[in-house]
Order: C-alpha cells, then sequence, then structure tokens
C-alpha cells in the first residue's frame, strides 16, 4: 500500500475551528489539463484483463482492479487576493487480491502492460507472505458481475469546465460583500473534485464511473480591537455530490427559517450568507453569555448533520464495532451482542436513520462501490432500534448477510479500499411541521444553526458539540443571540431524548467532504439527511473563560 | 532509490535552473522511502512500502508566479516541467504579498539522518509486530498497532544561488491492548529518528500493563482535580498553543495573543514563571530541518521564557510589512522541565488523577484556547502517592494558557511527537463530564 500523497496546504486562512490542512491527492497539473477525457474505456478495460490475468496465473483467487484517475481543483482566497489555486491530478492503478485465503494489495502509476502485471504480482506475493500470519482465511460475500456498465454524477455543470476568472470573480465578490457589511478579515474556499474510476473483477464486472463533488465554504471573522475580542462565523453551505450548479442560489431551493435566517437545499447561494455572516459575527460580539443548565435543543440540519455523522455514523461501522480501527480511532458502544437482542433503544420511537448512497445530489451517492457492489438503502435504526451495521464483503457473513451492503471505498488508487461510512440520515417526520411551529412548542431552549467545534469518545458514547449561531427560545419566541454554548450528551440518551421533527419540506443534508479514518489515513466523503429536529433536556455548558 | 546524494539533488536542481526563462526561480526536490505495518485482533491487516520522489518548480515574473510538480526526471519532463511553472506565472494574477526570493545562505547541518531507519525492510517490520502482539497474546489481551517508518531528503535551490539540502529518518510506534471483555485498555506511542532506540515489546509492555490496570474503572464526579500528564497527553495541547504563536494574527487582533485596545502581549507575562519553551533544531534527541519551506535558515528561539511571550512566528512578508526579523514559526519545541521521573511525581501526589492520554481534541474558542476532548487508555486515581484504582474516563474543557498558568511540579522531559516534554503536575484541571468509553 502506497502512503498517501498529502500535499498540506497551510496558511490558507481556514477558521479556527477546520482541518489545518487540506489533503490533496496527486501532483499539481495545468489547468487545461483537468479537462483532458483521459484514458477511454477500450484501454482500461485492456489494462483491467492484463492485472486480473496476472494476478490469477500468480495464485489469485479473486482479483479486482481499480484504475484511477483523480481531479482536483481548489481556490483559496482572503479579502482582495488570491491566496493559491491547487490544480491536482493523479493516475495510476490499484491491484487486490486474495491469495491463500488472504487479502494482498499493490499499485503502481505505471499504467503499462509491463507495470500492471509487475503489481499484481507483487499483491499476490504479499498476499501469501502475510497468509503465514493470518488466522482466519477471507470469507468473501458473492457478488455477480454486472457486465460492462457506466455511472455518472447527474451533474448540469462541470466545474472544471467553468473558467477560473469566473470562480475568482464570485469568492471576490463573496469577500468584499462581507467586508462591507462588517467583517475585519474573510477567507473563501472553493473545492472541486472529480474520480474518474473503472473497476473491473475476477467476478465479470466492468464498472466505468464519473464521480463529482463540490463544497463552497468560508469563514468570516469580525475583530473588536478595543475590547480585545473577534468572532467568527463560518458558512452554511454543505458539502454535495453536484456540479457548479450548487452555486446557482435558486430561490426555490432556499428555506425561510426564524430572525432572516436561511436554510439552502441542493442549491446554495454564496453571497448572500456572506452577507448574513458579516453581520452576525458582528452581532455575536455583543451575544449574551449562556447560562450553563438544561435546555430543549432545536438543531438545524447544519449542525445536527454532524452530530449524525459522529454518534450514528460511526459506531455502526462494522470494522470498528470488531475492533480493526481500535488503535486509531477506536472501538464502538453498537457491539454485536446489542445489536442481536434485536431491542436495544438507539433512540426514541422517532428515530428512523437509514444508511442510503443512492441518495440524489449526496456526497456518498455511486452507482457502485469500490469492490463492484450495486449501491442500496438500507435501515440502520428502525422506530429507535438498532437494525444494522455498514458492512462490505468480507464482512457480511458476520451479520448472517448474503450480500455486501456496497460502502467500500478507497480515497485514491493508491489506496486499498475498505469499510467507508455511506450517507446516513434521519428521516423526516410524517406530521407536517415547520422549523417555527417547533420553535413554538419550545419553553426554555436553544436553536442551534452550523457547524462548530465536535468531540467524542473512542466508543461514541459522551460527545460535545458547539456550533455556529445559537438563539434563546423563550415561552415558545426567539429571545436574542447567545455565545459560549456547547452541549454535552451521550450518545443514547440523547437519541431517547428526540421529541419532534420537522417534515420533509425542511429535510435538508449535510456533508463532510474530508472523513479521515485508517492508518495511514484516508479521506471520504459522505452527506448526512435530516430535518429540523428537537431534543429535549439536554446539558448545556458555558464555555467562556478568560485567560 | 528515492534518497538522492547532495550532489545528485543539486545536479538535477542546477539542470532545471538552467532551463528558466523566468524572473526568478526555485526548486524543491524531495524523495523518501516509507513503509508501513499495520496489526489488529492480534493478527497483521495492512502492510506496504512505497518510493517516491517528486520535484515542484516556482516560476516568477514580477509578482506573478506559478508552481509545477512532476515525478519524471528525464531532460524532456524537465524542461517541461520549468515551461508549464513558467506558463502558469504569466497566467497568475499579481500577488500584492509577493517578497522575492533569499539569496545563498548558510545552513548550519542537522542530524536527523539515521542509516538503522533508512535500512528498515518487511522482515523487520514483521517482527515490530510480532513482538508487540505476541506480548499481549501471551496474557490473552488484544493488539492494535501501527508502526511506519520513513527515510528521506530535501533540496531547495533557486536561480538566486541558494541551495539547501536535508536528509531525516523517522519511527512512529503506537499500539492500543484491550482486554478480552473489554473493559481495560492501554496505550503506549513511541517516535524516534534513530530506530535502534525503539523496542517494541518494551514499549508494548507499558501498554500491556496499563490495560490490565484499566479494567473496571470507578467513577468519579466531574470537576477541578490535580492532574499528571504523561508527555504524550499534554503534546497535542502544547502543539496546539504554539501553532498559534503567530505574529501577523496577534497584530490582526485575532489571536489568544492579541492585546486589548490593539497590538500584541509580546513581552507579557502569561504563564508560570516555570514555563520556558524554545525550539533547538540542533537538539540531539530531536534534530529538525536546517532551514525552512521558505529557505530561510532555522534558529534556536526561546518562545516563552519564564512565563514571559518572547517571540513570535513570522513570514518574510509580515516582518517586513512590521520591519522586524521574520523569525520562522516554531515547530519542534522544547518545554523545559525538571528531574524528576514520572513515579517520582505520582509519589510526592497526595489526590490526583494520571492522564495517559487525550483524545479527540477540538478547539472550543480560538479566543482564550480552550479546548475540548477525553481521557483515554488509562486514567488512574492517585492518592497518598499510590496509583489507587483506575477510574472512568473524563471529557476536559481546558485552555494549555491556564494549564501553564497551574503547574505544581514538572519532571525530566521525553520525546513526545517530535517535541521534548515533561510530565507535569497541573492543579486544577477541568473535567466537564464523565464517559463510559473504554
Amino acid at each position: 500500500m502506497k502512503r498517501r500523497d498529502f500535499m498540506h496546504l497551510s496558511g490558507m486562512g481556514f477558521g479556527a475551528l477546520m482541518a489545518s490542512s487540506v489533503p490533496v491527492l496527486g501532483n499539481a497539473v495545468s489547468l487545461e489539463k483537468l479537462l483532458e477525457p483521459g484514458a477511454d474505456v477500450a484501454f482500461k478495460k485492456k489494462m483491467a484483463d492484463i492485472a486480473l490475468n496476472a494476478a490469477k496465473s500468480k495464485g489469485a483467487t479473486y482479483t479486482d482492479v481499480r484504475i484511477g484517475r483523480y481531479l482536483q481543483q481548489y481556490l483559496f482566497t482572503r479579502e482582495t487576493r488570491v491566496q493559491n489555486i491547487v490544480n491536482a491530478e493523479s493516475y495510476g492503478v490499484g491491484i487486490r487480491v486474495i491469495a491463500n485465503g488472504t487479502w494482498g494489495f499493490a499499485s503502481t502509476s505505471d499504467v503499462t502492460t509491463e507495470g500492471i502485471a509487475k503489481a499484481a504480482e507483487t499483491a499476490v506475493a504479499i498476499a501469501k507472505a502475510n497468509a503465514k500470519i493470518q488466522k482466519e482465511p477471507v470469507q468473501l460475500a458473492p457478488q455477480k458481475g454486472v457486465g460492462e456498465v457506466s455511472w455518472k454524477t447527474p451533474i448540469k455543470k462541470n466545474a472544471f469546465e467553468i473558467p477560473i476568472q469566473e470562480k475568482i470573480n464570485l469568492l471576490m465578490n463573496v469577500n468584499g460583500e462581507a467586508m462591507k457589511n462588517g467583517a475585519g478579515f474573510v477567507t473563501s474556499n472553493l473545492f472541486f473534485v472529480n474520480e474518474q474510476k473503472y473497476f473491473a473483477s475476477t467476478d465479470g464486472s466492468y464498472i466505468d464511473q464519473d464521480i463529482h463533488r463540490i463544497w463552497p465554504t468560508f469563514t468570516v471573522t469580525a475583530v473588536d480591537r478595543q475590547a480585545g475580542k473577534f468572532k467568527t462565523r463560518d458558512a452554511l453551505s454543505s458539502p454535495m455530490g453536484m456540479g457548479y450548479e450548487y452555486l446557482d442560489g435558486l430561490a426555490s431551493e432556499k428555506i425561510p427559517a426564524p430572525n432572516g435566517l436561511v436554510g439552502y437545499r441542493n442549491s446554495y447561494d454564496m453571497v448572500e450568507d456572506a452577507i448574513l455572516a458579516a453581520k452576525q459575527a458582528k452581532e455575536k460580539m455583543n451575544a449574551k453569555s449562556v447560562q450553563a443548565g438544561k435546555y430543549d435543543l432545536v438543531l438545524d440540519p447544519n449542525h445536527l448533520g454532524l452530530t449524525i455523522h459522529e454518534s450514528v455514523g460511526h459506531p455502526l461501522e462494522l470494522d470498528r464495532v470488531l475492533g480493526y480501527e481500535a488503535n486509531y480511532a477506536g472501538t464502538s458502544f453498537a457491539t454485536l451482542d446489542k445489536w442481536k437482542t434485536k431491542s436495544f433503544n438507539y433512540g426514541s420511537k422517532l428515530v428512523n436513520i437509514v444508511a442510503d448512497k443512492t441518495q440524489p445530489y449526496t456526497l456518498g451517492t455511486v452507482g457502485y462501490d469500490d469492490e463492484g457492489v450495486p449501491c442500496k438503502k438500507w435501515d440502520l435504526i428502525k422506530d429507535g432500534v438498532l437494525v444494522n451495521y455498514q458492512a462490505i464483503r468480507d464482512q457480511v457473513s458476520i451479520l448472517g448477510e448474503k450480500e455486501s451492503h456496497g460502502c467500500c471505498y478507497a480515497d485514491n488508487w493508491n489506496s486499498v479500499q475498505f469499510q467507508r461510512m455511506p450517507n446516513v440520515s434521519l428521516q423526516p417526520g410524517t406530521e407536517k411541521r415547520s422549523v417555527t411551529d417547533m420553535i413554538k412548542g419550545v419553553e426554555k431552549g436553544i436553536y442551534i444553526i452550523g457547524r462548530g467545534s465536535y468531540s467524542i469518545d473512542q466508543q461514541r458514547y459522551n460527545f460535545q458539540f458547539g456550533g455556529q449561531l445559537f438563539y434563546e427560545i423563550k415561552n415558545g419566541e426567539i429571545a436574542g443571540m447567545l455565545e459560549d454554548v456547547a452541549y454535552q450528551s451521550n450518545t443514547q440518551e440523547f437519541w431517547n431524548s428526540c421529541a419532534q421533527l420537522c417534515d420533509k419540506d425542511d429535510y435538508r443534508t449535510f456533508g463532510s467532504f474530508f472523513d479521515g479514518k485508517g492508518q495511514p489515513s484516508q479521506v471520504s466523503a459522505v452527506s448526512h439527511g435530516c430535518p429540523t429536529t428537537r431534543f429535549n433536556g439536554v446539558n448545556v455548558i458555558n464555555t467562556g473563560r478568560k485567560i | 532509490m528515492a534518497i538522492l546524494s547532495r550532489e545528485e539533488a543539486k545536479k538535477i536542481i542546477d539542470k532545471v535552473l538552467a532551463y528558466s526563462k523566468a524572473d526568478e526561480m526555485t526548486v524543491g526536490l524531495n524523495g523518501d522511502r516509507t513503509g508501513n505495518i499495520r496489526y489488529a485482533r492480534n493478527t497483521v491487516s495492512t502492510s506496504g512500502e512505497s518510493n517516491n520522489l517528486s520535484l515542484a518548480v516556482t516560476a516568477v515574473f514580477g509578482k506573478r508566479s506559478g508552481t509545477a510538480t512532476i515525478n519524471e526526471f528525464d531532460d524532456k519532463s524537465l524542461e517541461k516541467t520549468v515551461r508549464r511553472a513558467e506558463e502558469i506565472a504569466r497566467l497568475a494574477p499579481e500577488n500584492p504579498e509577493f517578497v522575492p526570493a533569499l539569496g545563498p545562505q548558510n545552513y548550519q547541518e542537522t542530524k536527523g539522518f539515521v542509516d538503522s531507519t533508512a535500512k528498515i525492510d518487511p522482515e523487520y517490520r514483521a517482527k515490530v509486530a510480532f513482538d508487540s502482539i505476541d506480548a499481549c497474546a501471551k496474557k490473552n489481551l488484544t493488539a492494535a498497532g501501527y508502526l511506519e517508518d520513513s527515510a528521506g531528503f530535501s533540496a531547495i535551490g533557486n536561480s538566486k544561488g541558494l541551495f539547501g539540502y536535508n536528509r531525516a529518518t523517522s519511527v512512529d510506534f503506537s499500539v492500543t491492548v484491550r482486554t478480552a471483555d473489554g473493559t481495560g485498555s492501554g496505550y503506549v506511542t513511541r517516535d524516534y529518528n534513530d530506530t535502534t532506540k525503539l523496542n517494541a515489546r518494551e514499549a508494548t509492555n507499558i501498554a500491556v500493563q496499563k490495560a490490565l490496570a484499566s479494567s473496571n474503572a470507578r467513577a468519579l464526579e466531574p470537576g477541578k482535580y490535580t492532574v499528571i500528564l504523561e508527555p504524550t497527553a499534554s503534546a497535542e495541547l502544547l502543539q496546539n498553543m504554539m501553532r498559534s504563536f503567530d505574529a501577523r494574527n496577534a497584530d490582526e487582533g485575532r489571536s489568544f495573543l492579541s492585546k486589548k485596545g490593539g497590538g500584541t502581549r509580546l513581552g507579557e507575562k502569561l504563564f508560570d514563571e516555570r514555563i520556558t519553551i524554545y525550539s533547538d533544531p540542533w537538539n540531539p534527541e530531536i534534530p529538525g530541518s536546517p532551514y525552512t519551506g521558505d529557505g530561510r535558515p532555522q534558529q534556536k528561539t526561546t518562545w516563552i521564557e519564564k512565563g514571559i511571550v518572547k517571540n513570535m512566528g513570522y513570514s518574510r512578508y509580515w516582518a517586513e510589512k512590521k520591519g522586524v526579523a521574520a523569525t520562522p514559526p516554531p515547530s519542534r519545541f522544547i518545554l523545559e522541565g525538571g528531574t524528576q521521573s514520572l513515579a517520582d511525581l505520582i509519589k510526592s501526589t497526595e489526590k490526583g488523577i494520571l492522564v495517559t492520554r487525550f483524545w479527540y481534541i477540538r478547539a472550543v474558542d480560538p479566543q482564550t484556547l480552550l479546548y475540548t476532548g477525553l481521557t483515554r487508555d488509562g486514567t488512574f486515581f492517585i492518592e497518598n502517592g499510590q496509583i489507587k484504582y483506575p477510574v472512568k474516563n473524563f471529557r476536559f474543557n481546558e485552555s494549555p494558557v491556564i494549564m501553564l498558568n497551574n503547574v505544581e511540579a514538572m519532571g525530566k522531559p521525553v520525546r513526545a511527537d517530535g517535541n521534548l516534554i515533561p510530565p507535569m503536575k497541573i492543579r486544577d484541571f477541568t473535567f466537564t463530564s464523565l464517559s463510559d468509553a473504554v
């Protein structure tokens, strides 16, 4: 397995709460290179067959090959200047085999007959070497070959075809409007990813996929030098499995929320959000510091998505449950014995959480996963009860299932694929209910919007979340902005306090563009949908300090 | 072979520079060989090795610059990369914060490269995994661990005659050991430039002891406690604080080092007077690079002296604008301590909590450097100088700035994630809730 070829881009002015570095997989290339079509399907099939045959001749009983071209374009700006534009390409082949009942993997950027045959041979040699210390042979769930097929993210505008100047103009406009409306500083970024992946396996599948993702974001900072204070507000966008059309800012995709707030569904108005952000960052300066205690929380989808990710998505990854991630991300409280009882109350009866790799506009949606399994949708939590996990071909037998869930992923051709989180989403309520309706019923509460600080233990019991915006709710009305808010809870307790859901009209997705897992670490992109949701009696702490 | 000699590297860089038609050109050349082995459930899960060699060329016309990279080294590819960088530079917008490249510099060699580490092979990695797994399996415990080794070089050169070359090796080992019933967990991590210092079995035995001793932990009420933080526990919090020693952010009013009313807190006493933190790339325990990414010579720099903020890191642009020396930002650091061992600190503690490590540390408030996170893999109650019993994990909300004002005692610094950090006894450390996680 090759080490990640991360180019760590620093000093690009991310908000303090965001990652200080961004992984780039590949080499910097010219802008034009990103628009080249890449190798054609006939060539890729020929190369894939060389790998399949070479591995078989060396003794592999199963082989899959991924020929991948990964394109990235990232733009970084602050105030009136472009800090960096990254155009990167990575092209090569990863070959995974089973020999003597054991996995082996090798990769190469030498996409030639010789290069591929050599990598296939290495993969088999590694499998045979590791077989000597393997305790149990790999049990691969059967997967019928799907023949020669293709799948493409249904984008309307290919972000890589949009002129760079248009993107710079957008970000300069975002920064300019934020500054005009009271920001002291602003950084803004655009991330575009295109994975051109060709998968073939000895099952008889030849799958060509073209996957697109987009993430526009910014951080606005307001500074009061006299008071020695500063406050930030990050964008309320979401990374999406969409093209440049996400930035159209369609009015039809805006969901009006209390206090002049706007929820963005499948279209984002970046300039509008930047103006609001600048005003809100200033307002935060004088917001009331929260009094610690129990509150009913009304959580916006752009906030609750991350709570779902951390407290439902990760604990239900079967490799964590089994102990494969014990030395890094940790294990899980959601053990197999709890699942086997068929009555483990993960949450209240309102809580229905699905894994879904077919949902339109989301980051996790593809046609087939990285081991050739057609993508699907399945229940994780049904009426509050834990009913399933996320598992791939060599894991589903542990669950007594015969078919993989189709959530295997590698972040590059030179990374070995493993179980990664599908889109994990909370289903909306069936009763008609808007956010305003929900707030009306809350006596003492806090309405929280946006992704803030987040931390959870290694078995996913105890967590603490912050946010971007906090509003006090008093007797069914919003009573003003709060600061220094974070809530702490326990996963099972929290989901059992779920008391009310808004309906499908309020449903939106949140996403994580660079979710990390594994050693060496790999990134993955995943969405989480939900409506605004109410949780009763959650413990809120005050995070204000003096130094 | 990805590790080029000084002469080989210089030859390539000179060749690239000879192709330049730009006003100014800078070339970076990096290569390494890295390997890893990962194990879980007492068996190897993945392992691999890779060689990388890459070249980055930055061309400058006026205040416009462009960068291109390549991993092929024939003359045609090198020239193509130069032309591509020049092409991007011509198209790029002018950078108002552009600073011209440095001329020739004197770099003082550091001793970061150790042959034993450069010679690590798959058998060595398998042996480390076996020693670690064996130490656990014998006691009916489960090991999950990871070893990553690297040997590499970096070279930098530009059209103004600057040239630098450095080699370094590293080895990082960590293992989490869990009891069969899942009620106990222990952890250990080691990092070195010289792998002969790594004894995986001995290190694993520490995690084994912690796993066995941490079974069936008792719950204590959250609140303020005296804690003894092992160096592994405090490393990340301190690293986060050192990353915030940036002069520009402080000048712009958006740092814990910004002063009320404007300006920075340089020269102010912000920490306990026993706190002195400095960087020294020539320290034999934690050798660093002799130069920064932009070619500035590294220097021994004191960041905090007896509790007083002495220096902050500057970019060359910001230093020029402010008319001050362009002090490179902190990288590896040394927190001065005392002579006591961890055991001595425990012995001198009437009541307290011993913390092996923290986990999932995230910033809560950049204004105060407040962080949250949890204890993990070995948290124990100390009474009358002795470890009495394991305790359930806590969530903390604490700022390293407050922490370094509440120092009771410090032991002898040891290497932790590339830094030298003493075990520390801290009073009034804030735990805000309990976690059931093991």
